[in-house]
């Protein structure tokens, strides 16, 4: 552990809109000088996985779930007024508007102000998801230990 | 007020501002002045909050016509 001052996110929930409010948060405090880790469970691996190609599982269950649940930033839906798309494709819009990066870019802009994403082992193992799903920006694959190892030095602590 | 550079934030929304002022603070020596031109007007809390967390000094803000001057002295 470093003596910096630290901030965990669990990113829990797979909405383009939430994942903004996190990569936001995120962003601001690595530009405030703290270490910054984002773990990213349930929908929320959702966020990190790749756009391109198919999610490879076992089992018909697995891969029924993995097809309606496809995930990959660019496809993420907005938690109100989603609207088939047509809410997304109109808040697109009124960010562009005012030159707020889209999520992709605050990823990259996250990963550059060194934030560290760490995806959950147990999400991904009960959902059959292979390693290769996820974008290689993906630092580690852990558990709740390494969570709370972490959120116990940290003075900030979210769940999103 | 004097600056030794300038940092261009017109038209950007939180968390941007404070992020290019990390960025561009980098690049300056410990005692420059740097002048953030911004018009989101959050910079006139945010500005004073990441320089308190931060440990730079924040020399002053200046509002004019709705934009925003804001002067950073790096200080570590």
């Amino acid at each position: 552990m470093s003596d910096k001052e630290s901030i965990t996110l669990v990113v829990f929930s797979g909405e383009l809109d939430k994942a903004l409010a996190a990569f936001n948060i995120a962003i601001g405090a690595a530009s405030m000088g703290m270490e910054v880790s984002m773990f990213f469970t349930f929908w929320g691996l959702n966020i990190v996985k790749r756009n391109e190609g198919a999610i490879k599982s076992r089992g018909i269950m697995r891969k029924m779930l993995n097809r309606m649940n496809r995930g990959g930033a660019r496809r993420l839906p907005l938690s109100k007024f989603h609207m088939l798309g047509l809410g997304k494709w109109m808040m697109g819009r009124l960010m562009q508007d005012i030159n707020f990066p889209p999520l992709e870019e605050m990823m990259a802009l996250a990963k550059e102000s060194g934030v560290k994403f760490i995806a959950c082992t147990t999400t991904i193992g009960m959902m059959g998801i292979s390693k290769e799903a996820f974008i290689p920006e993906v630092d580690s694959f852990a558990g709740v230990a390494t969570y709370l190892a972490e959120a116990k030095e940290s003075k900030v602590n979210l769940f999103i | 007020m004097k600056a030794d550079a300038t940092l261009d934030c017109i038209g950007l929304y939180c968390p941007m501002p404070i992020f290019h002022t990390a960025n561009k603070l980098k690049e300056l020596e410990v005692g420059q002045v740097l002048e953030v031109l911004a018009d989101d007007e959050g910079i006139k809390e945010d500005m004073p909050a990441w320089c308190r967390v931060t440990g730079n000094e924040l020399l002053g803000i200046e509002e004019e016509a709705g934009q925003y001057k804001a002067y950073v002295k790096k200080s570590k």
